[in-house]
């Protein structure tokens, strides 16, 4: 914190030793750091490094519970968004915050329209919007409708909402993370121009590259900790995930070849509700961990839900084991031996106000029922006992409500209560999201080792270190359509971007 | 046990308040009346627990018990049928009814409110209707179903207090109801639905089944409490038989413990909730308190039950929370 104080030119924004406690996990702990004028400093670190946590911090939008915050040079305190305005610091969220059904100018001006006696006026706010559409290069009229805009330019909107509010900080979190790589080429454009503009950027990403690209200065925080920074001479890929995953890259992912076995899910012109023009082919082998890789909103989670049965599939069909299978419901997936960890744990995976016991054996419950549908009881106690001890799952006792324990404790009991039926086909769904650093390890070694064992692991994640680091083999999709399909050797950050951005090659079968 | 304490403390502070400034409380007379008065209507309340555990509601609960109280003296008086034809006519009617709201929730997706205000509207019109508004009676016959009504056993050791008949069917269902809710996989994914219906529906449980069934017991336990409220009245006038029953039953299930918002509840809990709503209205007869107020007094004790309760649930939470986080930092 202390290395560069003389050389900086002017210190905008100071972190001090900042702190967040949350229920059951310490998700900042003496975190600093410093942001110049002008500068796009970069915030990378795994997720659960409390990044998130850090920015909403500077945006008012929770306050720590000990360390400072410096804005020139004068200690401040931010309790609210407003506040946070008020020193010139935006946030702009992953998932956008526009009404869309308002056009450009409203969306600007939400909150904050000018007005006389509650009439807005309509004027000012084109003419002013007009004047900030510029500065970010949207060349359209004000009076657009957001809803009609693409994710870019959305974001380009954010942005202009920003500058007018006259922001000298702007955080972004994630910003490229559903943008194609020409509107992400655009908003490195307008970031380098605001840059000159002496507005100060902070940039959240997991995108190794860009940061390449972009960053001034990086800051990298592991397990809520600052882990290091590197200036501009030092930024390089290898230097920034030894630094965030603490450990070399090999160890943390503990891929190991294993001879594919016969087939065991087979998927034929499947064609899902939501991108039915698409139509999708793919087999999945005994002992394979198969990634699937694309951008958000590539269609990944919706191939995952038809093939559990949360959705019906428009046509095609899915065999497991060689037999056609009809799934109409969870239960129809189950009975054919497949089982989904969803992407929303808090929401699709978990009972959250229910015991540790009571989730894990959610699903085999009925399985294991006596006469009249009675509860075994003990069976339940045991398997509970049993995937605890075997998952390493931290958690005082096995009646322990289950929102009170960690991200990665919850999501080993989710696996647990699937690996409880012994499935054919394990398909995982963003399976390490808000899951930490040690947990995440683990998760990992677990789906390796369940591959060793004869299952067959398809997995969706937006974490390309992770797709690498685990797959035998890897599938692309983009914008509901599966654009191509990589062996291990064939797979790099590079190779996969190309395929889940649409600039299509030719599908490599194997 | 925990969740139940508060309300059973609630009820003995009303009794012992009430049987102070009355002696004739503890009477055996009117014991009789509260418990066969708490028994009827705790087997109703067990039923819309069931639904408020799912997630639900079940707003219909009065208006069932006026179309089964109506239809039976009815069939039996007016038309002849024979007790068992009777019987098994209206509680086919009371099933039929649940099943008719399950359905309209679970595969319509429509409101729990919504359906069940309609039925409330419905079932009470049909009996007001097929009866001509004109009262039911069993006059002096059927004395033998009447037993199970206003029947009082003697009770060994137990000087001039009877046990009256309607405790021990209440006691029954509420054995059967309390299994199913707690040692059942039934009850296990109701209060998982309650909680939360995505998870449960992610975890391979036909949610729609489950959901469907809160209903039918519902509407069947309200189709009992029809049945023994008009044996126990004799004269049931299709206008006003069961009028806001519905929200005595869902008063006594949340008062009970079970959460409006669902996945939570407890039988015995549901038990003193009902003794309770009829202790009060006791009390307020046995203290002279104008009968006017009785509402707002009934009102008043519920409202301070429910938001002690939260207020005892915000503060445990937020302890367990800084425990954990002492743990976890420890």
């Amino acid at each position: 914190m202390n290395k560069n104080d003389s050389a900086s030119p002017a210190v905008l924004l100071e972190v001090r030793q900042v702190t967040k406690q949350f229920p059951g996990v310490k998700a900042l702990n003496q975190v600093s750091l410093t942001l110049n004028q002008g500068e796009a400093l970069a915030v990378i670190g795994e997720n659960g490094a409390g990044k998130s946590t850090l920015m909403k911090i500077l945006a008012g939008v929770q306050t720590p519970d000990s360390g400072s915050l410096i804005i020139d040079g004068k200690t401040v305190s931010i309790s609210t968004v407003e506040e946070a305005l008020t020193f010139g610091i935006a946030l702009i969220h992953q998932e956008l915050n526009l009404s869309e059904n308002l056009d450009i100018a409203a969306n600007i001006f939400l909150g904050r329209e000018p007005n006389s006696w509650g009439i807005i006026n309509r004027t000012q706010t084109y003419i002013e919007s007009e004047k900030l559409l510029k500065r970010v290069g949207l060349n359209l009229s004000p009076q657009t409708l957001v809803g009609l805009l693409t994710v870019g330019q959305q974001q380009m909107v954010e942005i202009a909402k920003a500058l007018s509010i006259n922001a000298r900080i702007l955080i972004m979190d994630e910003p490229t993370s559903s943008l194609s790589l020409h509107e992400s080429e655009a908003l490195f454009a307008v970031i380098r121009e605001l840059k000159a503009q002496g507005v100060s950027i902070i940039y959240i990403s997991h995108r190794l590259g860009e940061v390449n690209e972009l960053a001034d200065r990086v800051v990298v925080l592991r397990d809520g900790e600052n882990a290091g920074d590197l200036d501009r001479a030092s930024i390089s890929h290898d230097q920034m995930v030894q630094m965030m995953v603490g450990r070399n890259v090999s160890q943390f992912f503990p891929h190991t070849s294993h001879q594919p076995g016969e087939v065991v899910l087979e998927v034929k012109n499947l064609r899902t509700p939501v991108n039915p023009n698409h139509q999708i082919n793919f087999s999945l082998k005994k002992n394979e961990v198969v990634g699937i890789a694309g951008l958000v909103g590539a269609g990944r989670t919706e191939l995952m839900q038809v093939l559990f049965g949360i959705d019906t599939p428009r046509d095609g069909a899915i065999y497991v084991n060689g037999q056609e299978i009809h799934i109409h419901s969870p239960k129809d997936a189950i009975r054919a031996g497949l089982a989904l960890v969803p992407e929303d744990r808090k929401l699709q995976g978990l009972i959250l106000e229910m015991a540790v016991r009571e989730n894990m054996s959610l699903a085999s419950v009925s399985r294991d029922q006596k006469p009249l549908g009675i509860i075994n009881f003990a069976q339940e106690r045991n398997l509970t006992k049993e995937m605890i001890s075997a998952m390493k799952i931290k958690t005082p006792n096995d009646r322990q409500i289950i929102q009170f324990l960690s991200g990665g404790n919850q999501q080993k009991v989710v696996l647990g209560k699937w690996l409880a039926m012994s499935p054919a086909v394990l398909l995982l769904d963003e399976p390490t999201r808000g899951v930490d650093v040690g947990a995440k390890e683990e998760i990992y070694h677990l789906m390796v080792e369940l591959a060793s064992k004869g299952m067959a692991i398809l997995f969706v994640s937006s974490d390309l270190e992770e797709i690498l680091g685990i797959s035998d083999r890897v599938l692309v999709m983009h914008e509901g359509k599966l654009t191509g399909e990589l062996s291990r050797e064939e797979m790099s950050e590079e190779s996969i971007m190309q395929l889940a951005t649409g600039q299509i090659r030719e599908p490599v079968k194997t | 046990m925990k969740k139940v304490l508060g309300i059973l403390i609630l009820l003995i502070v009303v009794c012992i308040v009430t049987a102070i400034s009355n002696e004739n409380f503890f009477s055996a007379y009117n014991m009789q009346n509260v418990i066969r008065l708490t028994s009827l209507f705790g087997i109703i309340s067990i039923g819309v627990a069931f639904v408020i555990i799912s997630g639900g509601i079940d707003l219909s609960i009065g208006s069932v018990i006026c179309l089964v109280g109506s239809l039976l003296p009815f069939l039996l008086v007016e038309k002849g049928f024979s007790i068992t034809t009777a019987l098994l006519l209206v509680s086919t009617i009371s099933i039929a009814i649940g099943l008719f709201h399950g359905l309209l929730i679970t595969k319509l997706k429509l409101q729990p409110f919504v359906v069940t205000l309609c039925g409330l509207l419905i079932y009470r019109g049909i009996a007001r209707g097929i009866t001509q508004d004109e009262t039911q009676g069993f006059g002096t016959t059927y004395a033998g179903l009447r037993y199970l009504a206003i029947g009082k056993i003697d009770l060994p050791f137990i000087e001039g207090f009877k046990l009256p008949v309607p405790f021990l069917i209440m006691l029954g269902l509420a054995l059967v109801a309390a299994f199913f809710l707690n040692k059942t996989i039934f009850g296990r994914y109701l209060k998982a639905i309650g909680n939360n219906e995505v998870a449960a529906r992610y975890s391979g449980i036909k949610t729609d089944r489950v959901v469907i069934m809160a209903y039918v017991i519902c509407s069947f336990l309200a189709g009992v409490g029809g049945v023994l409220f008009a044996l126990d009245i004799n004269s049931v006038q299709p206008e006003g038989i069961g009028n806001f029953y519905e929200l005595y039953a869902i008063a006594a299930a949340v008062l009970g413990g079970c959460s409006i918002r669902g996945g939570e509840g407890s039988i015995l809990g549901v038990i003193i909730g009902a003794a309770l709503m009829r202790v009060l209205r006791n009390s307020i007869t046995m203290l002279g308190i104008p009968s006017q107020l009785e509402f707002a007094i009934i009102g008043v004790v519920i409202l301070i039950g429910v938001i002690t309760d939260e207020l005892v649930k915000s503060y445990a939470q937020k302890r367990r929370a800084l425990q954990q986080a002492k743990q976890t930092s420890g």
